[in-house]
């Protein structure tokens, strides 16, 4: 309910949605490269990575042990794999590189292909 | 199985997840009863479908409020999309949309009291990480070819280290559709088993006591429809960026 001179409220508007705007695109480009923003979901989601790979190595080992006959060597070797993919799993996401399989952060590749994600998200690492 | 059927007082917080066959079909010599987990999934389809189709039906330049919502959501995703994926990967959006809205009105519709969740169900969340996950890689030798292993040597690594970390890389790679689908399953599982757990204390502790889990339990409700956006969001973002992986490999 609020009237107020058009040529104040148009420039104001503008202004606000200006600001909208960039506030929108910058806490979007550092929501989704940054997750310790809840801590129980966050916890979740590093214990699930973790245990995940784990047991794809486990299950890896024990299919190649049962189709050779090696057990438990392909267990024990995949076992380790399996645990050291986890910790990359996780040191991914704790170095804000999210979920890319590589050693770039999601912003940085998106620089170089002419991406329109706004930059600016450099708050994470 | 001694509660199966009905709500009496020894039910177990597990049988709300109970799979019950409504239609029993048998094809060749597989099982493929209509339950009622598939009723909810027919029934979450259903009013996707509906409230985008009926919601769009005027598709009026100043939208009312049913369109307004529908929009809203539209966008919503459609943000997502754009700021993870860009524009190349364009005509992959409707796969997260589909997928978004799947989760999010089956988690939705788990909420409503003696409903089923389907996404509780582990072999309906691998079944669609598997879905993303087969069809990102595919989607990755459809535009890269066989330039697409590179993604699994890490750059500036010496080639000695390459026996080692090509199949760290690849259980890593791996492990996508498994912690996509246990991510989902196991928020619902334990979010609502958690519930029927914590609903169980109040009659035991009776009127005076019991307020206590009582209001313990609205918080938690609260938290689940948190939880029920949250992991159709985390979901659908993490399926963009597989794709955008795909799409800009490293």
């Amino acid at each position: 309910m609020s009237e107020e001179p058009p040529p104040r409220s148009r420039q104001d508007l503008d202004r606000r949605l200006r600001d909208a705007k960039a506030r929108r695109g910058g806490r979007k480009a550092d929501g989704q490269g940054d997750p310790r923003d809840g801590g129980l979901a966050f916890a979740v989601r590093i214990g699930v990575d973790l245990v995940a790979a784990l047991a794809v190595g486990v299950g890896i080992g024990v299919l190649l042990d049962r189709w050779l006959g090696t057990s438990p060597w392909f267990l024990l070797l995949f076992f380790v794999l399996g645990a050291a993919a986890g910790m990359l799993n996780v040191y991914r996401v704790m170095a804000g590189f999210g979920y890319t399989v590589g050693y770039r952060k999601p912003g940085q590749d998106a620089k170089q292909n002419q991406d329109s994600r706004p930059e600016g998200d450099s708050k994470d690492d | 199985m001694a509660a199966s059927g009905d709500h009496g007082e020894g039910q177990s917080p597990l049988s709300q997840f109970e799979i019950k066959e409504i239609v029993p079909i048998k094809l060749g010599g597989l099982d493929v009863s209509f339950t009622n987990s598939s009723l909810v999934m027919v029934i979450a389809v259903a009013l996707t479908a509906s409230f985008f189709l009926l919601g769009m039906r005027r598709g009026a330049l100043v939208p009312g409020r049913w369109q307004s919502a529908a929009e809203i959501v539209y966008e919503f995703v459609a943000g997502l999309f754009r700021d993870t994926v860009g524009h190349e990967g364009r005509q992959y959006f409707p796969v997260v949309f589909t997928l978004f809205m799947f989760i999010l009105i089956g988690n939705m519709l788990g909420m409503i009291p003696f409903s089923f969740t389907f996404t509780s169900h582990i072999i309906v969340t691998f079944a669609m990480a598997a879905v993303v996950f087969i069809g990102v890689t595919v989607l990755g030798f459809a535009k890269h070819g066989l330039r697409f292993f590179s993604f699994f040597v890490p750059p500036g690594a010496p080639v000695i280290l390459w026996p080692l970390l090509i199949p760290i890389e690849v259980i890593s790679y791996l492990s996508r559709p498994v912690s996509l689908s246990v991510r989902l399953f196991a928020n619902m599982l334990a979010g609502h088993t958690l519930l029927k757990v914590i609903a169980g204390f109040v009659p035991l502790l009776g009127v005076a006591l019991g307020v206590l889990p009582l209001a313990l339990v609205v918080a938690l409700t609260g938290l689940e429809f948190l939880i029920a956006f949250l992991q159709a969001y985390v979901f659908a973002i993490l399926t963009c960026l597989y794709i955008h992986d795909a799409l800009h490999m490293h």
